[in-house]
Protein backbone atom coordinates (compact mmCIF):
# COMPACT_ATOMS: atom_id res chain seq x y z
CA UNK A 1 0.00 0.00 0.00
CA UNK A 2 1.22 3.41 -1.09
CA UNK A 3 2.22 6.07 1.99
CA UNK A 4 -0.36 8.59 2.96
CA UNK A 5 2.14 10.60 4.80
CA UNK A 6 5.22 11.84 3.53
CA UNK A 7 8.74 10.60 4.63
CA UNK A 8 9.16 13.82 6.84
CA UNK A 9 5.55 13.38 8.88
CA UNK A 10 6.11 9.67 8.95
CA UNK A 11 9.47 10.44 10.75
CA UNK A 12 7.29 13.26 12.91
CA UNK A 13 5.09 10.82 13.78
CA UNK A 14 7.89 8.83 15.50
CA UNK A 15 10.28 11.43 16.72
CA UNK A 16 6.68 12.35 18.62
CA UNK A 17 5.83 9.02 19.70
CA UNK A 18 9.60 8.76 21.00
CA UNK A 19 9.23 11.87 23.60
CA UNK A 20 6.88 10.40 25.48
CA UNK A 21 9.34 7.88 26.76
CA UNK A 22 11.89 9.63 29.46
CA UNK A 23 13.50 6.37 30.33
CA UNK A 24 15.59 4.42 28.34
CA UNK A 25 14.13 1.40 29.39
CA UNK A 26 10.77 2.26 28.06
CA UNK A 27 12.08 3.06 24.83
CA UNK A 28 14.07 -0.20 24.64
CA UNK A 29 11.16 -2.27 25.23
CA UNK A 30 9.05 -0.62 22.96
CA UNK A 31 12.03 -1.33 20.55
CA UNK A 32 12.06 -4.78 21.16
CA UNK A 33 8.02 -5.08 21.27
CA UNK A 34 8.70 -3.49 18.14
CA UNK A 35 11.28 -6.18 16.72
CA UNK A 36 9.15 -8.99 18.01
CA UNK A 37 6.20 -7.78 15.82
CA UNK A 38 8.53 -7.05 12.40
CA UNK A 39 6.82 -8.51 9.57
CA UNK A 40 8.24 -12.15 8.81
CA UNK A 41 11.09 -12.04 6.42
CA UNK A 42 11.07 -14.32 3.55
CA UNK A 43 12.87 -17.85 4.00
CA UNK A 44 13.98 -17.93 0.52
CA UNK A 45 15.78 -14.81 0.68
CA UNK A 46 17.53 -15.22 3.73
CA UNK A 47 20.95 -16.13 2.08
CA UNK A 48 24.46 -14.50 1.41
CA UNK A 49 23.37 -12.49 -1.47
CA UNK A 50 20.76 -10.33 1.00
CA UNK A 51 23.04 -10.58 3.83
CA UNK A 52 24.71 -7.14 5.02
CA UNK A 53 27.16 -8.36 7.40
CA UNK A 54 28.60 -6.90 10.11
CA UNK A 55 30.68 -7.90 13.37
CA UNK A 56 27.59 -7.39 15.46
CA UNK A 57 24.46 -7.78 14.13
CA UNK A 58 23.94 -9.50 10.92
CA UNK A 59 21.17 -7.49 8.55
CA UNK A 60 19.08 -9.09 5.72
CA UNK A 61 17.84 -6.60 3.57
CA UNK A 62 15.35 -7.45 -0.11
CA UNK A 63 14.74 -4.77 -2.37
CA UNK A 64 11.65 -4.97 -4.65
CA UNK A 65 11.13 -2.07 -7.34
CA UNK A 66 7.13 -2.10 -8.61
CA UNK A 67 5.47 0.81 -10.02
CA UNK A 68 8.38 3.64 -9.46
CA UNK A 69 8.31 2.37 -5.46
CA UNK A 70 10.97 0.61 -3.46
CA UNK A 71 9.30 -1.92 -1.05
CA UNK A 72 11.81 -3.06 1.30
CA UNK A 73 11.90 -6.00 3.59
CA UNK A 74 14.28 -6.69 6.24
CA UNK A 75 15.36 -9.13 9.23
CA UNK A 76 18.26 -9.40 11.94
CA UNK A 77 19.23 -11.62 14.74
CA UNK A 78 19.13 -8.81 17.08
CA UNK A 79 16.33 -8.21 18.34
CA UNK A 80 16.43 -3.97 19.34
CA UNK A 81 18.08 -3.89 15.22
CA UNK A 82 15.11 -5.52 13.95
CA UNK A 83 13.17 -2.80 16.01
CA UNK A 84 14.93 0.00 14.07
CA UNK A 85 14.53 -1.86 11.02
CA UNK A 86 10.72 -1.93 11.52
CA UNK A 87 11.21 2.12 12.30
CA UNK A 88 13.03 2.20 8.88
CA UNK A 89 10.88 0.29 6.44
CA UNK A 90 7.73 2.18 8.33
CA UNK A 91 9.50 5.53 7.22
CA UNK A 92 10.86 4.16 3.42
CA UNK A 93 8.17 1.41 2.29
CA UNK A 94 6.76 2.41 -0.70
CA UNK A 95 8.72 5.52 -1.12
CA UNK A 96 9.85 6.46 -4.86
CA UNK A 97 13.77 6.55 -5.00
CA UNK A 98 13.65 10.71 -5.20
CA UNK A 99 11.84 10.68 -1.91
CA UNK A 100 14.25 8.51 -0.41
CA UNK A 101 17.57 10.32 -1.80
CA UNK A 102 15.97 13.20 -0.43
CA UNK A 103 15.57 12.24 3.25
CA UNK A 104 18.69 12.55 5.66
CA UNK A 105 17.68 9.27 7.52
CA UNK A 106 18.52 11.86 10.73
CA UNK A 107 15.33 10.74 12.36
CA UNK A 108 17.53 7.82 14.01
CA UNK A 109 19.74 10.01 15.79
CA UNK A 110 16.27 12.50 16.83
CA UNK A 111 14.96 9.36 18.87
CA UNK A 112 18.76 9.22 20.54
CA UNK A 113 19.82 6.25 19.26
CA UNK A 114 22.38 7.08 18.09
CA UNK A 115 24.67 4.93 19.35
CA UNK A 116 22.89 2.45 17.48
CA UNK A 117 24.39 3.82 14.29
CA UNK A 118 28.29 4.77 15.03
CA UNK A 119 29.96 3.97 11.93
CA UNK A 120 31.90 1.54 12.04
CA UNK A 121 32.10 -2.00 9.98
CA UNK A 122 30.47 -3.69 13.50
CA UNK A 123 27.19 -2.43 12.35
CA UNK A 124 24.56 -3.69 9.72
CA UNK A 125 22.35 -1.43 10.57
CA UNK A 126 24.69 1.22 8.84
CA UNK A 127 25.10 -0.71 6.04
CA UNK A 128 21.23 -1.00 5.85
CA UNK A 129 20.98 2.86 5.20
CA UNK A 130 23.32 2.65 3.08
CA UNK A 131 21.95 0.01 1.29
CA UNK A 132 18.64 1.80 0.92
CA UNK A 133 20.00 4.98 -0.44
CA UNK A 134 22.28 2.64 -2.95
CA UNK A 135 18.59 1.09 -3.90
CA UNK A 136 17.08 4.18 -4.27
CA UNK A 137 20.18 5.88 -6.12
CA UNK A 138 20.20 2.56 -8.64
CA UNK A 139 16.35 3.15 -9.56
CA UNK A 140 16.13 6.83 -9.67
CA UNK B 1 46.28 -1.43 50.12
CA UNK B 2 42.41 -1.71 49.23
CA UNK B 3 40.73 -1.24 45.88
CA UNK B 4 39.24 2.14 46.95
CA UNK B 5 42.77 3.37 47.58
CA UNK B 6 43.34 2.34 44.02
CA UNK B 7 40.18 3.82 42.32
CA UNK B 8 41.42 7.32 43.15
CA UNK B 9 44.40 6.91 41.03
CA UNK B 10 42.18 6.44 38.35
CA UNK B 11 40.08 9.66 37.33
CA UNK B 12 37.90 7.90 34.66
CA UNK B 13 36.66 5.21 37.08
CA UNK B 14 34.59 8.44 38.86
CA UNK B 15 32.60 9.16 35.87
CA UNK B 16 28.74 9.47 35.94
CA UNK B 17 27.79 8.64 32.56
CA UNK B 18 25.15 10.94 30.68
CA UNK B 19 21.62 9.48 31.17
CA UNK B 20 23.12 6.12 33.02
CA UNK B 21 24.51 6.37 35.81
CA UNK B 22 27.83 5.32 37.52
CA UNK B 23 30.38 4.01 35.41
CA UNK B 24 30.89 0.54 35.66
CA UNK B 25 34.05 -0.52 33.04
CA UNK B 26 34.47 -3.90 32.44
CA UNK B 27 36.05 -3.31 28.94
CA UNK B 28 39.45 -3.68 30.35
CA UNK B 29 40.57 -6.14 28.07
CA UNK B 30 40.33 -3.95 25.43
CA UNK B 31 41.97 -1.31 26.77
CA UNK B 32 42.74 -0.72 30.57
CA UNK B 33 42.05 2.62 32.29
CA UNK B 34 45.51 5.04 32.75
CA UNK B 35 46.26 6.37 36.33
CA UNK B 36 46.84 9.88 37.38
CA UNK B 37 51.11 9.30 36.88
CA UNK B 38 50.62 8.02 33.44
CA UNK B 39 48.43 10.85 32.35
CA UNK B 40 50.86 13.53 34.88
CA UNK B 41 53.65 11.41 32.91
CA UNK B 42 52.36 12.33 29.54
CA UNK B 43 51.30 15.31 30.38
CA UNK B 44 54.66 16.77 32.11
CA UNK B 45 56.85 15.27 28.72
CA UNK B 46 54.37 16.89 26.32
CA UNK B 47 54.53 20.42 28.06
CA UNK B 48 57.89 20.26 29.82
CA UNK B 49 60.50 18.07 27.46
CA UNK B 50 59.38 17.86 24.36
CA UNK B 51 62.33 17.09 22.49
CA UNK B 52 63.32 14.40 19.68
CA UNK B 53 65.75 11.62 21.70
CA UNK B 54 69.36 10.44 21.53
CA UNK B 55 70.63 12.94 18.71
CA UNK B 56 70.78 16.37 20.08
CA UNK B 57 73.05 17.22 22.85
CA UNK B 58 70.35 20.00 24.69
CA UNK B 59 68.70 19.76 28.05
CA UNK B 60 65.81 19.15 26.87
CA UNK B 61 66.84 16.33 24.65
CA UNK B 62 69.16 14.48 27.26
CA UNK B 63 65.85 14.26 29.34
CA UNK B 64 63.54 13.03 26.92
CA UNK B 65 66.31 10.61 25.95
CA UNK B 66 66.49 9.80 29.96
CA UNK B 67 63.11 9.10 30.13
CA UNK B 68 62.78 6.80 26.74
CA UNK B 69 66.10 5.01 27.98
CA UNK B 70 64.70 4.49 31.43
CA UNK B 71 61.70 3.30 30.18
CA UNK B 72 63.49 0.84 28.68
CA UNK B 73 65.51 -0.61 31.92
CA UNK B 74 61.87 -0.30 33.49
CA UNK B 75 60.77 -3.36 31.16
CA UNK B 76 64.10 -5.05 31.36
CA UNK B 77 63.60 -5.35 34.66
CA UNK B 78 59.87 -6.00 34.49
CA UNK B 79 60.08 -8.68 32.63
CA UNK B 80 63.43 -9.91 33.59
CA UNK B 81 65.00 -9.75 29.90
CA UNK B 82 69.04 -10.32 29.95
CA UNK B 83 69.51 -7.13 28.28
CA UNK B 84 67.98 -3.69 27.06
CA UNK B 85 69.45 -4.82 23.56
CA UNK B 86 66.41 -7.29 23.84
CA UNK B 87 64.11 -5.08 24.49
CA UNK B 88 62.43 -2.75 21.32
CA UNK B 89 59.89 -0.68 21.85
CA UNK B 90 56.86 -0.68 19.44
CA UNK B 91 53.59 0.83 19.01
CA UNK B 92 51.82 -1.87 20.40
CA UNK B 93 51.45 -6.17 20.12
CA UNK B 94 50.10 -5.90 16.55
CA UNK B 95 53.20 -3.84 14.90
CA UNK B 96 55.51 -6.13 17.45
CA UNK B 97 53.85 -8.92 15.85
CA UNK B 98 54.37 -7.33 12.31
CA UNK B 99 57.69 -6.74 12.85
CA UNK B 100 58.70 -10.08 14.00
CA UNK B 101 57.08 -11.57 10.93
CA UNK B 102 58.94 -9.70 8.26
CA UNK B 103 61.97 -9.33 9.60
CA UNK B 104 62.19 -13.03 11.07
CA UNK B 105 60.35 -14.50 8.14
CA UNK B 106 62.83 -12.57 5.62
CA UNK B 107 65.83 -14.31 7.70
CA UNK B 108 64.15 -17.80 8.13
CA UNK B 109 61.04 -18.95 6.47
CA UNK B 110 61.24 -20.08 3.26
CA UNK B 111 58.73 -21.96 -0.12
CA UNK B 112 57.10 -24.76 2.23
CA UNK B 113 58.16 -24.01 5.71
CA UNK B 114 55.38 -24.26 8.08
CA UNK B 115 54.25 -21.86 11.26
CA UNK B 116 52.13 -22.74 14.13
CA UNK B 117 49.32 -20.52 15.38
CA UNK B 118 46.67 -21.91 17.28
CA UNK B 119 42.79 -21.56 17.29
CA UNK B 120 42.51 -19.08 19.75
CA UNK B 121 44.84 -16.38 18.64
CA UNK B 122 43.53 -12.58 18.34
CA UNK B 123 43.54 -11.76 14.53
CA UNK B 124 47.09 -9.49 15.34
CA UNK B 125 48.93 -13.21 15.69
CA UNK B 126 47.09 -14.67 12.98
CA UNK B 127 46.68 -12.25 9.77
CA UNK B 128 50.50 -11.16 10.16
CA UNK B 129 51.59 -15.07 9.74
CA UNK B 130 49.31 -15.43 6.58
CA UNK B 131 50.78 -12.36 4.51
CA UNK B 132 54.31 -13.85 5.71
CA UNK B 133 52.89 -17.38 4.38
CA UNK B 134 51.64 -15.42 1.15
CA UNK B 135 54.85 -14.00 0.86
CA UNK B 136 57.20 -16.76 1.15
CA UNK B 137 54.78 -19.77 0.00
CA UNK B 138 54.64 -21.11 3.49
CA UNK B 139 52.10 -22.73 5.34
CA UNK B 140 49.70 -21.91 8.39
CA UNK B 141 48.78 -24.88 10.41
CA UNK B 142 46.25 -24.32 13.42
CA UNK B 143 46.59 -25.81 16.76
CA UNK B 144 43.12 -26.42 18.01
CA UNK B 145 41.29 -25.65 21.05
CA UNK B 146 39.13 -28.62 22.89
CA UNK B 147 35.29 -27.73 24.06
CA UNK B 148 36.48 -25.86 27.23
CA UNK B 149 38.54 -24.05 25.11
CA UNK B 150 42.07 -25.71 26.24
CA UNK B 151 44.50 -25.93 23.71
CA UNK B 152 45.38 -29.07 22.28
CA UNK B 153 49.45 -28.94 23.49
CA UNK B 154 48.97 -32.85 23.30
CA UNK B 155 48.51 -32.69 19.26
CA UNK B 156 51.55 -30.32 19.15
CA UNK B 157 54.82 -32.91 19.16
CA UNK B 158 53.56 -34.31 16.15
CA UNK B 159 52.88 -30.90 14.10
CA UNK B 160 56.22 -30.16 15.09
CA UNK B 161 58.62 -31.03 12.10
CA UNK B 162 61.94 -30.50 9.99
CA UNK B 163 60.05 -27.87 8.20
CA UNK B 164 58.03 -26.02 11.20
CA UNK B 165 59.87 -22.45 11.73
CA UNK B 166 58.23 -20.81 14.53
CA UNK B 167 54.83 -21.43 16.97
CA UNK B 168 53.12 -18.03 17.39
CA UNK B 169 50.76 -18.77 20.37
CA UNK B 170 48.96 -16.27 23.16
CA UNK B 171 49.63 -16.43 26.57
CA UNK B 172 46.10 -15.75 27.35
CA UNK B 173 43.17 -15.36 24.69
CA UNK B 174 41.70 -12.28 24.59
CA UNK B 175 38.35 -14.64 24.39
CA UNK B 176 38.90 -17.57 26.79
CA UNK B 177 40.30 -15.46 29.50
CA UNK B 178 42.57 -19.17 30.14
CA UNK B 179 46.36 -19.41 30.90
CA UNK B 180 47.74 -21.24 28.47
CA UNK B 181 50.53 -23.65 29.26
CA UNK B 182 53.03 -21.80 27.43
CA UNK B 183 56.34 -22.74 29.21
CA UNK B 184 55.01 -26.33 28.53
CA UNK B 185 54.91 -25.57 24.68
CA UNK B 186 58.16 -23.52 23.99
CA UNK B 187 59.94 -26.51 25.64
CA UNK B 188 58.06 -29.14 23.52
CA UNK B 189 58.70 -26.54 20.48
CA UNK B 190 62.91 -25.99 21.69
CA UNK B 191 62.65 -30.19 21.76
CA UNK B 192 62.70 -29.87 17.83
CA UNK B 193 64.96 -26.74 17.61
CA UNK B 194 61.67 -24.50 16.47
CA UNK B 195 61.46 -20.45 18.41
CA UNK B 196 58.05 -19.59 20.03
CA UNK B 197 56.64 -16.36 20.03
CA UNK B 198 54.19 -15.82 22.76
CA UNK B 199 51.47 -12.73 21.88
CA UNK B 200 51.34 -11.21 26.04
CA UNK B 201 48.82 -9.09 25.20
CA UNK B 202 46.96 -10.19 28.06
CA UNK B 203 49.42 -11.92 29.52
CA UNK B 204 51.55 -8.93 30.63
CA UNK B 205 48.88 -8.10 32.72
CA UNK B 206 47.60 -10.91 34.63
CA UNK B 207 50.68 -12.91 35.10
CA UNK B 208 54.22 -12.17 36.29
CA UNK B 209 56.34 -12.60 33.25
CA UNK B 210 59.79 -13.90 33.15
CA UNK B 211 61.60 -14.11 29.72
CA UNK B 212 64.72 -15.82 30.50
CA UNK B 213 62.19 -18.64 32.96
CA UNK B 214 60.15 -18.92 30.28
CA UNK B 215 62.75 -19.19 27.91
CA UNK B 216 60.64 -17.48 24.95
CA UNK B 217 62.37 -16.45 22.07
CA UNK B 218 59.88 -13.24 21.50
CA UNK B 219 57.75 -12.15 24.05
CA UNK B 220 55.17 -9.62 22.57
CA UNK B 221 52.60 -6.56 24.54
CA UNK B 222 50.98 -3.54 24.42
CA UNK B 223 51.00 -0.72 26.71
CA UNK B 224 47.82 0.67 26.67
CA UNK B 225 46.39 -2.51 28.55
CA UNK B 226 48.52 -2.64 30.93
CA UNK B 227 47.89 1.10 32.08
CA UNK B 228 50.23 2.65 29.86
CA UNK B 229 49.61 5.51 27.22
CA UNK B 230 48.24 3.86 24.32
CA UNK B 231 50.57 3.02 20.97
CA UNK B 232 53.02 2.08 23.04
CA UNK B 233 54.09 -1.67 23.18
CA UNK B 234 57.13 -3.62 23.26
CA UNK B 235 59.06 -6.46 21.35
CA UNK B 236 61.30 -8.92 23.58
CA UNK B 237 63.48 -10.95 21.79
CA UNK B 238 66.52 -13.16 22.50
CA UNK B 239 69.59 -10.97 20.99
CA UNK B 240 71.17 -13.79 19.00
CA UNK B 241 67.48 -14.02 16.89
CA UNK B 242 67.36 -10.31 16.59
CA UNK B 243 70.74 -10.36 15.34
CA UNK B 244 70.62 -12.61 12.68
CA UNK B 245 67.14 -10.33 11.35
CA UNK B 246 66.75 -7.37 8.98
CA UNK B 247 64.90 -4.66 10.25
CA UNK B 248 61.76 -3.78 9.03
CA UNK B 249 61.66 -0.30 8.79
CA UNK B 250 64.26 1.80 7.46
CA UNK B 251 65.20 5.29 8.45
CA UNK B 252 65.32 7.51 11.14
CA UNK B 253 67.61 6.29 14.10
CA UNK B 254 67.39 2.76 13.04
CA UNK B 255 70.95 3.36 11.16
CA UNK B 256 75.19 3.23 11.50
CA UNK B 257 76.21 4.72 8.45
CA UNK B 258 74.09 5.44 5.11
CA UNK B 259 76.31 6.17 2.16
CA UNK B 260 75.50 5.60 -2.16
CA UNK B 261 78.42 4.63 -3.18
CA UNK B 262 79.83 2.01 -0.06
CA UNK B 263 75.86 0.90 1.26
CA UNK B 264 73.83 1.18 4.24
CA UNK B 265 74.47 -0.37 7.57
CA UNK B 266 72.50 -0.99 10.57
CA UNK B 267 72.54 0.66 14.10
CA UNK B 268 73.03 -2.04 16.82
CA UNK B 269 69.98 -3.22 18.62
CA UNK B 270 68.20 -2.15 19.64
CA UNK B 271 67.58 0.66 17.31
CA UNK B 272 68.07 -1.30 14.51
CA UNK B 273 64.33 -1.82 14.74
CA UNK B 274 63.26 1.51 15.83
CA UNK B 275 62.91 3.44 12.94
CA UNK B 276 61.10 7.20 13.04
CA UNK B 277 60.20 9.06 15.73
CA UNK B 278 59.52 7.21 18.60
CA UNK B 279 56.45 7.88 21.19
CA UNK B 280 58.19 10.40 22.79
CA UNK B 281 55.68 11.17 25.48
CA UNK B 282 54.13 7.61 25.49
CA UNK B 283 56.68 5.31 26.16
CA UNK B 284 58.05 6.52 29.00
CA UNK B 285 54.95 5.65 30.70
CA UNK B 286 55.67 2.30 30.65
CA UNK B 287 57.54 2.78 33.60
CA UNK B 288 54.95 4.20 35.95
CA UNK B 289 52.40 1.43 34.30
CA UNK B 290 54.93 -0.90 35.30
CA UNK B 291 54.65 0.42 38.70
CA UNK B 292 50.92 0.43 39.05
CA UNK B 293 51.08 -2.93 37.82
CA UNK B 294 53.53 -4.30 41.12
CA UNK B 295 51.43 -2.35 43.11
CA UNK B 296 48.86 -4.53 42.23
CA UNK B 297 50.13 -7.53 43.73
CA UNK B 298 49.60 -6.85 46.27
CA UNK B 299 48.00 -9.35 48.70
CA UNK B 300 44.34 -8.04 49.33
CA UNK B 301 43.98 -6.60 45.65
CA UNK B 302 45.09 -10.22 43.95
CA UNK B 303 42.85 -11.80 46.77
CA UNK B 304 39.82 -9.47 45.96
CA UNK B 305 40.41 -10.00 42.02
CA UNK B 306 39.97 -14.23 42.85
CA UNK B 307 36.81 -13.31 44.84
CA UNK B 308 35.44 -11.55 41.94
CA UNK B 309 36.66 -14.28 39.33
CA UNK B 310 34.96 -17.36 41.39
CA UNK B 311 31.99 -15.27 41.92
CA UNK B 312 31.60 -14.58 38.68
CA UNK B 313 32.46 -17.49 36.89
CA UNK B 314 30.35 -19.38 39.48
CA UNK B 315 27.11 -17.55 38.44
CA UNK B 316 27.90 -17.48 34.84
CA UNK B 317 28.49 -21.26 35.33
CA UNK B 318 25.36 -22.24 36.82
CA UNK B 319 23.17 -20.11 34.53
CA UNK B 320 21.27 -22.38 32.28
CA UNK B 321 20.90 -19.63 30.09
CA UNK B 322 24.33 -19.09 29.42
CA UNK B 323 27.27 -21.08 27.71
CA UNK B 324 30.43 -19.20 28.85
CA UNK B 325 33.82 -19.85 26.67
CA UNK B 326 36.90 -20.99 28.22
CA UNK B 327 36.55 -23.05 31.50
CA UNK B 328 39.34 -23.49 33.92
CA UNK B 329 40.44 -26.89 34.86
CA UNK B 330 43.41 -28.60 36.74
CA UNK B 331 46.06 -26.34 36.33
CA UNK B 332 44.97 -24.41 34.02
CA UNK B 333 43.33 -20.82 35.63
CA UNK B 334 41.48 -18.43 34.10
CA UNK B 335 41.64 -14.64 34.62
CA UNK B 336 38.64 -12.50 35.29
CA UNK B 337 37.69 -11.82 31.84
CA UNK B 338 34.59 -14.03 30.96
CA UNK B 339 33.19 -14.25 27.12
CA UNK B 340 29.70 -16.13 26.62
CA UNK B 341 26.44 -16.18 25.18
CA UNK B 342 23.35 -16.39 26.34
CA UNK B 343 20.54 -18.80 24.92
CA UNK B 344 17.97 -16.66 22.45
CA UNK B 345 19.83 -12.85 22.63
CA UNK B 346 22.10 -11.14 20.41
CA UNK B 347 25.00 -10.10 22.17
CA UNK B 348 24.73 -6.78 20.80
CA UNK B 349 21.48 -6.32 22.02
CA UNK B 350 22.91 -7.30 25.80
CA UNK B 351 25.32 -4.92 25.22
CA UNK B 352 23.38 -1.75 24.46
CA UNK B 353 20.99 -2.99 27.55
CA UNK B 354 23.81 -3.39 29.71
CA UNK B 355 25.49 0.15 28.41
CA UNK B 356 22.21 1.82 29.51
CA UNK B 357 22.69 0.77 32.57
CA UNK B 358 25.92 2.04 32.62
CA UNK B 359 28.24 -1.11 31.90
CA UNK B 360 31.09 -1.26 29.76
CA UNK B 361 31.63 -4.49 27.86
CA UNK B 362 32.62 -6.00 24.93
CA UNK B 363 30.37 -7.45 21.82
CA UNK B 364 31.06 -9.06 18.77
CA UNK B 365 33.99 -11.09 17.28
CA UNK B 366 36.42 -9.27 19.30
CA UNK B 367 39.34 -9.66 16.62
CA UNK B 368 39.00 -13.26 16.83
CA UNK B 369 37.06 -14.60 14.21
CA UNK B 370 38.44 -18.51 14.04
CA UNK B 371 37.43 -18.77 17.74
CA UNK B 372 33.82 -17.53 16.84
CA UNK B 373 33.77 -19.94 14.10
CA UNK B 374 35.00 -22.83 16.77
CA UNK B 375 31.88 -22.55 19.05
CA UNK B 376 29.60 -21.82 15.82
CA UNK B 377 28.49 -18.33 17.33
CA UNK B 378 28.73 -14.99 15.44
CA UNK B 379 29.95 -12.95 18.53
CA UNK B 380 29.73 -12.97 22.13
CA UNK B 381 29.77 -11.17 24.94
CA UNK B 382 32.82 -10.19 27.36
CA UNK B 383 33.14 -8.75 30.79
CA UNK B 384 36.84 -8.31 31.39
CA UNK B 385 37.92 -7.20 34.72
CA UNK B 386 40.79 -5.15 36.30
CA UNK B 387 42.10 -5.04 40.20
CA UNK B 388 40.27 -1.69 40.48
CA UNK B 389 37.24 -3.12 39.96
CA UNK B 390 34.91 -3.97 42.77
CA UNK B 391 33.24 -7.10 43.88
CA UNK B 392 30.15 -4.34 44.28
CA UNK B 393 30.17 -3.87 40.16
CA UNK B 394 30.78 -7.50 39.69
CA UNK B 395 27.22 -8.37 41.56
CA UNK B 396 25.48 -5.14 39.41
CA UNK B 397 27.06 -6.75 36.54
CA UNK B 398 25.42 -9.86 36.98
CA UNK B 399 22.41 -8.36 38.37
CA UNK B 400 22.12 -6.19 35.35
CA UNK B 401 22.94 -8.80 33.35
CA UNK B 402 19.92 -10.87 34.42
CA UNK B 403 17.57 -8.15 33.88
CA UNK B 404 18.84 -7.30 30.34
CA UNK B 405 18.00 -11.28 29.45
CA UNK B 406 14.59 -10.83 30.87
CA UNK B 407 13.67 -7.81 28.63
CA UNK B 408 15.03 -9.96 25.97
CA UNK B 409 13.82 -13.49 25.88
Amino acid sequence: MEPTKTIQETEADIIENFSMFDQWLDKYEYLIDLGKNLEAYPEDRKSEEYLIKGCQSRVWLATDFKDGRLWFKADSDAIITKGIISLLISVYNGRTPAEILGSDFSFVEKIGLRENLSPTRANGLVSMIETIRRRAAENA
Amino acid sequence: MNVQDIRQHFPVLSEVLPGRGALVYLDNAATSQRPKEVLDKYLWLSNKVNANIHRAVHYLAAEATAQYEGARESVREFINAGSTKEIIFTSGTTASINTVAYSFGEAFIGRGDKIIVSQAEHHSNIVPWQMLAQRKGAEIQVLPVDDNGHLRVDLLPGMLDSRTKLVAVTHISNVLGLVNPVKEIIELAHEKGVPVLVDGAQGIVHEVVDVQALDCDFYVFSGHKMYAAPFTGVLYGKQPLLEKMPPFFGGGEMIASVSFENGTTYAPLPGKFEAGTQNLAGTPTLTDAINVCKQFRDKEIVANQQKITDYVLDQLMSDDRISLYGVPRGNIAKIPLFSFSVKGAHHEDLALILDKMGIAVRSGQMCAEPIMDRFGVTGMLRASFAPYNTMEEAEYFIKSLDRAIKMLV
